[in-house]
C-alpha cells in the first residue's frame, strides 16, 4: 500500500502488478509493507482472544467458554502475539528503516527475505486452524510444559511444526539483517555511527540465531516424545519434565530480549528527535544493549524458581538477574537525560516515546522484584507477573512499535497522520492500558493464579475494572488502524526531512521514499 | 541457497557461517540433554541419585558418630494398575554403612504389566551423597495378573554429606513402561527378569 | 481545537472515575498488597517485598521527577533552547555505580531469607502431598493416614443457577489439618503433570513434579482456616483444585489424627455389606462428582476431547471392562485410575449409576465385594 503511488518512480525494472507483485517481491520496501500488516492483523487476532479471555473474566462463575477452550485462549493468545504480532512488527521495520538508515540499495538477501516473509502467513494458518480440530487448539500455555503437552491432541503437533515455520523464518530474517548490517554499510558508516535502531537489530539478530534453533529442537523432542516413544521429558520413560523447562527458558529469556531491544532502538530514534538533541551516551548504550544481551543467557532458570533448585543454583540466578537492571537503568537515566534541557515537542510519536519510558520502567521494578527469589514464591504464576509481562511487552514493546509507525509514516506514504486522532489514539490506549493492566498486580498479591476460567469473589472488583479496560483497550486500536489507512490514502504532504531536523540518512531521501533509495551510496562524514 | 550464488564472496562467508551457527545451536539444544544429566549428576539438582558397587561401599568407613533418618514413600502413577508402597516408612542409618528396605508392589489388573520405577531424593544436596548398590528400578519390572512382588533397594549414604542434612527422602514413582518396552522383546527380557530375582546380589 | 478538548475531558473524567473506584475497592477484598503471613517465612517474604517496593518507588519518584520537570520547563513551546551535550562520563559512571549498590543491598536479606526458607532439616511432622488432574492427595507418613481432598464447591454455584458461597473456589470437601507451631515439611510429588501447591499466607508454593520429589516447610503461628489454589496450569480443570488448610493447637491436631485412624476402619466394615440399587444410585451420584468435569453432568463429555458416557460402549458393555477402566484408568489420556483414590464401595456405587442413568439403562447392579474381587 505505502508504496503503490512511490512504485512509478521505479524506472528500472518492470515488475508485476497487483497481488503477484507482493507475492514476488524482492524490494524491502514492499517486505516490510507486508510484515508490518502481517503483524497489524495478527495483533487483531490476538487482541480478540485476549478480550475473550477478559469476557470469561468479567466476573466469578463460568458465563461464556469452558475451561478447555479459555486453555486455548490463552495459550493462542501469547503464541499470536509474540511470534505473529511482536516479531514480524519489529522485523517489518527493520525491513523498512535498516537499509534507509546504513545507506544501503536494499536488504543484502532479497529473495530470502521474500521467502522468510511468506513462510508466515503459512505457519499462522497451520498454528489457528489447529483451533478446528477435534478437542481445540493447543491448550498447555504457549510454553508447551511437558508433561501437559504431551497430553493435548493433534493440536499440539500442528502448533509445533508453525512453531518450526516461525522459526526459519525468523532466523532467515536475522541471517539477512546481519549480513546488511556488515556487508552493505554506506562509505563512512563505521559501527560506531549506526543508528541506536540498527544496533539494537544487529544484537537481537544474534539472540534470534542464537536461541531460535535451541527452541525448535526443544519442541521436537516434544514431537519425538509424543510421537517416537522417546523419553526426553516424559517422567515414564525416565525423561525429566524440569529438563524440558530448563531449555525452553534457556531459549525463552533471550527471546525476551529479542521482543524488547528493537523497541529500544525506536526509543532511541523518537527521543532525539522531538527533544532537537543527540542522543544523550551512544556508547553507553551500545554497550548497554550488548550487555543485556549477554546477561540473557545466564538467567534462564529465573521462570522456574518453583520447581526445587539446589539453594545455590537460586542464589546465582537471582544475582544474575538482578544485574540485570544495571544495563537498562543506564538506559532509561540516557533517555531521560536526552530530554534534559532540550528543546521538547509532543508529537504522537514523542508522546508513545515518553509512555514507554515511563510504563516500561514500571515493568522493570516489577522485573526486579521478581528476581528477588523469596518473593518469587509468592509472585510467581500469579496475576502479579502477568501484569509484569504486559508492562514490558504491551507498553514496552507494542507501544514502541506504535510510536514508531507514527514517526516514520510520512517518509513511507508521504503524508501527515491525522495529529489529532493520533493524540487520540494515544490517550485512549494508554489510559485504557493502564486501567487493564494495573489492577492485575493488586489480583496477583491478593492471590489469584494465571492462566485460570474463574476466580474466587474477593477477586471480583479488580477483574471488572481489568476487563473494562480491555475492552476499551482493545477498541482504541480502531482508531490506530483508521489513522493508518487515512494516512496512507491522503493527507497533507510530507516534506523530506518531516521533523524539525532529525538525524538520520532516511530524511536526506524524498517522502515518500521512492522505491529504491540509495543506489549510489552515500557518504557518511 | 540460490539467492546467495550471486552476492559476493564476503557474504557467502558470512552466511555460510551464521548458517552453520544455526545448525551448532540447534544441536547445541540437544546437547543440554546429556549436560544436563551431568549437571544434575554433580549437584543432585532434581534429586537424581548416583549407583555405586558393594565393594566400593566395603572400602568406606563407616561414620558411627551419626545417624542419618531415611523416609521412603512411593507412589504408582496414572495409568499404572499397581499398587505400590514401602514396606517400612523409615530407617535410622550410619553414614558409609550399607543398608537395605524394601518395597511391594501388586498387580490389581488382570494382565501382565510392565512398569519401571523413578527414584528420587529429597533434599537435592543430598541427593549426590545417596548411592544405590542395587535397586528395582534399575531395570523393567514385570508383575503378571495379580502378582504381589517384594522389591529391594540396596543403598548408602556417603559419609561426606553435609551436616546440615539429618533426614533424606526416598521416593519411587513406578509408571507404566509398555510404551517404552518393544512389543517384541516383552517375553523375553520377562524371562530375564524373572531370572534375577534368584540372583539378588546380580546387579544389571 | 473543540475536539482536543472534548478528549482531555473524557481524560479527566475516566481517570477520576479508575481512581474513585481504586480506592474503593482498596476497602474492599484483601487490600492491595500480600494477605497477612501466619508463618515466619510468610512475614520474612512480606518485609522483604514491602522494602524492595518502597526502595523501587523512591528511585521511580526520583528519576521520573526529572523527566517530568524537563517535560514542563524544556519545552519548545516556552522558548527553550536545546542544549547540544551528549554525553557525561561522570554522570554515567554514577550512574552505574549506584543502582549496583542498591542491588547489593537488596541481595543480602533476599539471600538470607532464601537460606533459611530452603532449611528443610529437624521437621517435626512429614506430611506428603501429591497432585492429581484435578485435586490434591495428602498423607500422613509416620501415622499411616492418607486421603484426597477434591473441589466442594458445587456445579450449580459455577454455573451461576445457585448463588456463590463466601468460599466460592476456595473450598474443599477434606481439608489438610496441620497443627500450630510445629515445624512442618512437605514432600511434593505429582501423578500426571505438574502442578503447584501454595498457600499465600504461608508464603510456601512448590511445584509437584511427576517421577520426582520436591520438599518445603511451614510454621503456622496462629490456628485458623487458610485457603490457595494450584498455581501451574495442568489442564482443563487448573482452576478448580483448590488448597485448604486448617491449622489446629498439637492437642485438637492429635484427636484428629486418632479419630481419622477410626474412620478409616469403618469404611471397610461398610465395603463388606450387600447394598441395594437405589443405595448405590444415590451413592453414586455423590461419587459421580469425580467425573463430572470431563464428562459432563449430564454424561455427555466434550465432543473431541473427553468421550460421552451416555450410550457409550464401556457403560453400556461387560461390566468387568468398566470397572477395571474406573480403577486403572487409560494411560496416555486425562482418564486416571481411581482404584487408590475411591473405595470398593465408591466405585461399585459410581459404576451401577453410570450404567443406570444419564441416559443409560442396562439395569446391571455392582456390588463393592465385586470390585473388591477385581483389586
Amino acid at each position: 500500500m505505502a508504496t503503490e503511488e512511490a512504485a512509478h518512480h521505479d524506472e528500472h525494472h518492470a515488475h508485476p502488478t497487483g497481488i503477484l507483485r507482493w507475492i514476488t517481491t524482492t524490494n524491502h520496501k514492499d517486505i516490510g509493507t507486508l510484515y508490518l500488516c502481517f503483524s497489524l492483523a495478527m495483533f487483531m487476532v490476538g487482541g480478540l482472544m485476549a478480550l475473550v479471555i477478559r469476557t470469561e473474566l468479567f466476573q466469578p462463575g463460568l458465563q461464556v467458554v469452558d475451561p478447555h477452550f479459555f486453555n486455548q485462549m490463552t495459550t493462542m493468545h501469547a503464541l499470536v502475539m509474540i511470534f505473529g504480532a511482536v516479531m514480524p512488527g519489529f522485523v517489518g521495520f527493520a525491513n523498512w528503516m535498516l537499509p534507509m538508515m546504513i545507506g544501503a540499495p536494499d536488504m543484502a538477501l532479497p529473495r530470502l527475505n521474500n521467502w522468510s516473509f511468506w513462510i508466515l502467513p503459512f505457519a499462522f494458518t497451520m498454528l489457528l486452524s489447529s483451533l478446528l480440530t477435534a478437542g481445540g487448539g493447543p491448550a498447555a500455555g504457549w510454553t508447551l510444559y511437558a508433561p501437559l503437552s504431551i497430553q493435548g491432541g493433534m493440536a499440539v503437533d500442528m502448533t509445533i511444526f508453525a512453531v518450526h515455520m516461525m522459526g526459519v523464518s525468523s532466523i532467515l530474517g536475522a541471517i539477512n539483517v546481519i549480513v546488511t548490517i556488515f556487508n552493505m554499510r554506506a562509505p563512512g558508516m563505521t559501527l560506531m555511527k549506526l543508528p541506536l535502531f540498527v544496533w539494537t537489530w544487529l544484537i537481537t539478530a544474534f539472540l534470534l540465531i542464537a536461541v531460535m534453533p535451541v527452541l525448535a529442537g526443544v519442541v521436537t523432542m516434544l514431537l519425538t516424545d509424543r510421537h517416537f516413544d522417546t523419553a526426553f521429558f516424559n517422567p515414564a520413560g525416565g525423561g525429566d519434565p524440569v529438563m524440558f523447562q530448563h531449555i525452553f527458558w534457556f531459549f525463552g529469556h533471550p527471546e525476551v530480549y529479542i521482543l524488547i531491544l528493537p523497541a529500544f532502538g525506536i526509543i532511541s530514534e523518537i527521543i532525539p528527535t522531538f527533544s532537537r538533541k543527540p542522543l544523550f551516551g551512544y556508547t553507553t548504550m551500545v554497550l548497554a544493549t550488548a550487555g543485556i544481551a549477554f546477561l540473557s543467557f545466564i538467567v534462564w532458570a529465573h521462570h522456574m524458581f518453583t520447581v526445587g533448585m539446589p539453594l545455590a543454583g537460586e542464589l546465582f540466578f537471582m544475582y544474575s538477574t538482578m544485574l540485570i537492571a544495571v544495563p537498562t537503568g543506564v538506559k532509561v537515566f540516557n533517555w531521560v537525560s536526552t530530554m534534559w534541557r532540550g528543546s521538547l515537542t509532543f508529537e504522537t510519536p514523542m508522546l508513545f516515546a515518553i509512555a514507554v519510558v515511563f510504563l516500561f520502567t514500571i515493568g522493570g521494578f516489577s522485573g526486579l522484584m521478581l528476581a528477588i527469589t523469596p518473593a518469587d514464591f509468592q509472585y510467581h504464576d500469579t496475576y502479579f507477573v502477568v501484569a509484569h509481562f504486559h508492562y514490558v511487552l504491551f507498553s514496552g514493546s507494542i507501544m514502541a512499535m506504535m510510536g514508531g509507525a507514527y514517526y516514520w509514516l510520512p517518509k513511507w506514504t508521504g503524508h501527515m497522520y491525522d495529529e489529532k486522532l493520533g493524540k487520540a489514539h494515544f490517550w485512549s490506549n494508554t489510559i485504557f492500558f493502564n486501567i487493564t493492566f494495573f489492577p492485575q498486580h493488586f489480583l496477583g498479591l491478593a492471590g489469584m493464579p494465571r492462566r485460570i476460567p474463574d476466580y474466587a469473589l474477593q477477586f471480583t472488583e479488580f477483574n471488572v475494572i481489568s476487563s473494562i479496560g480491555a475492552f476499551g483497550l482493545g477498541l482504541s486500536q480502531l482508531l490506530f488502524v483508521y489513522v493508518v489507512i487515512k494516512c496512507v490514502r491522503g493527507g497533507d504532504k510530507a516534506s523530506d526531512e518531516v521533523w524539525e531536523q532529525p538525524r538520520g540518512l532516511e530524511w536526506t531521501v524524498p517522502s515518500p521514499a521512492p522505491y529504491h533509495t540509495f543506489e549510489t551510496p552515500p557518504r557518511v562524514a | 541457497m540460490t539467492a546467495t550464488a550471486q552476492q559476493p564472496p564476503t557474504n557467502r562467508r558470512l552466511i555460510f557461517r551464521l548458517v552453520l551457527a544455526v545448525f551448532a545451536m540447534f544441536g547445541f539444544g540437544f546437547a543440554l540433554v546429556p549436560l544436563y544429566d551431568v549437571f544434575c549428576d554433580i549437584t543432585g539438582l532434581n534429586g537424581k541419585t548416583g549407583v555405586t558397587d558393594s565393594r566400593t561401599v566395603e572400602a568406606t568407613p563407616i561414620d558411627k558418630e551419626r545417624w542419618i533418618t531415611v523416609e521412603f514413600t512411593g507412589n504408582a502413577a496414572s495409568g499404572l494398575p499397581w499398587e505400590f508402597r514401602p514396606t517400612v516408612a523409615k530407617m535410622e542409618v550410619q553414614p558409609g554403612a550399607l543398608a537395605r528396605a524394601t518395597y511391594i508392589a501388586r498387580n490389581t489388573s488382570n494382565r501382565t504389566v510392565v512398569g519401571r520405577a523413578i527414584p528420587s531424593v529429597s533434599p537435592g544436596e543430598a541427593a549426590a551423597h545417596f548411592n544405590k548398590t542395587e535397586c528395582f528400578c534399575f531395570t523393567e519390572q514385570y508383575l503378571d495378573a495379580g502378582e504381589t512382588k517384594e522389591m529391594t533397594v540396596q543403598f548408602v549414604v556417603e559419609p561426606d554429606i553435609p551436616h546440615s542434612v539429618n533426614t533424606i527422602t526416598l521416593s519411587y514413582a513406578f509408571f507404566n513402561a509398555e510404551k517404552y518396552v518393544k512389543q517384541k522383546t516383552v517375553k523375553a527380557t520377562h524371562k530375564d527378569a524373572k531370572l534375577e530375582k534368584t540372583h539378588p546380589d546380580k546387579k544389571s | 481545537m473543540l475536539s482536543s478538548r472534548i478528549i482531555t475531558a473524557v481524560i479527566t473524567v475516566l481517570s477520576v472515575a479508575a481512581i474513585g473506584l481504586l480506592a474503593d475497592v482498596a476497602v474492599a477484598a484483601w487490600g492491595l498488597n500480600l494477605p497477612t503471613p501466619v508463618s515466619p517465612i510468610g512475614r520474612d517474604i512480606l518485609e522483604l517485598h514491602n522494602l524492595i517496593l518502597l526502595i523501587c518507588l523512591i528511585i521511580f519518584v526520583v528519576v521520573f521527577s526529572f523527566m517530568f520537570y524537563s517535560l514542563y520547563a524544556h519545552r519548545k513551546s516556552k522558548g527553550y533552547q536545546a542544549a547540544q551535550f551528549s554525553h557525561s562520563t561522570t554522570a554515567e559512571v554514577v550512574w552505574t555505580i549506584i543502582p549496583f549498590l542498591i542491588l547489593v543491598g537488596m541481595a543480602i536479606p533476599s539471600t538470607a531469607t532464601l537460606i533459611n526458607m530452603e532449611d528443610t532439616s529437624k521437621a517435626d511432622l512429614t506430611i506428603k502431598i501429591t497432585g492429581y488432574q484435578w485435586k490434591w492427595r495428602y498423607e500422613y507418613l509416620e501415622h499411616d493416614v492418607g486421603f484426597y481432598s477434591n473441589l466442594a464447591t458445587p456445579r450449580a454455584q459455577i454455573e451461576g443457577i445457585e448463588p456463590k458461597g463466601a468460599n466460592y473456589l476456595l473450598e474443599v470437601d477434606k481439608p489438610l489439618v496441620v497443627p500450630t507451631n510445629k515445624k512442618i515439611r512437605f514432600l511434593l510429588t505429582a501423578n500426571d503433570v505438574i502442578h503447584s501447591w501454595w498457600i499465600p499466607q504461608f508464603g510456601a508454593k512448590k511445584d509437584a513434579i511427576p517421577g520426582y520429589i520436591n520438599e518445603m516447610w511451614t510454621l503456622v503461628e496462629k490456628p485458623g482456616t487458610y485457603r490457595g489454589q494450584c498455581t501451574e496450569l495442568c489442564g482443563k480443570d487448573h482452576g478448580f483444585m483448590p488448597v485448604v488448610v486448617e491449622a489446629k493447637s498439637p492437642e485438637q491436631f492429635e484427636a484428629w489424627l486418632a479419630s481419622e485412624k477410626q474412620g478409616q476402619a469403618k469404611d471397610t466394615a461398610d465395603a463388606a455389606r450387600e447394598w441395594s440399587k437405589d443405595e448405590l444410585l444415590a451413592h453414586g451420584e455423590k461419587v459421580y462428582a469425580n467425573c463430572v468435569a470431563c464428562h459432563g453432568a449430564d454424561g455427555k463429555g466434550v465432543p473431541g476431547a473427553f468421550p460421552a458416557i451416555t450410550g457409550s460402549p464401556v457403560a453400556t458393555g461387560p461390566v468387568t471392562a468398566h470397572v477395571g477402566l474406573v480403577m486403572n484408568g487409560k494411560s496416555g489420556t486425562a482418564m486416571q485410575a481411581f482404584m487408590n483414590q475411591l473405595s470398593d464401595l465408591d466405585i461399585a456405587a459410581v459404576v451401577t449409576y453410570q450404567r443406570n442413568a444419564l441416559g443409560n439403562n442396562t439395569g446391571d447392579i455392582v456390588q463393592p465385594a465385586q470390585v473388591n474381587s477385581v483389586r
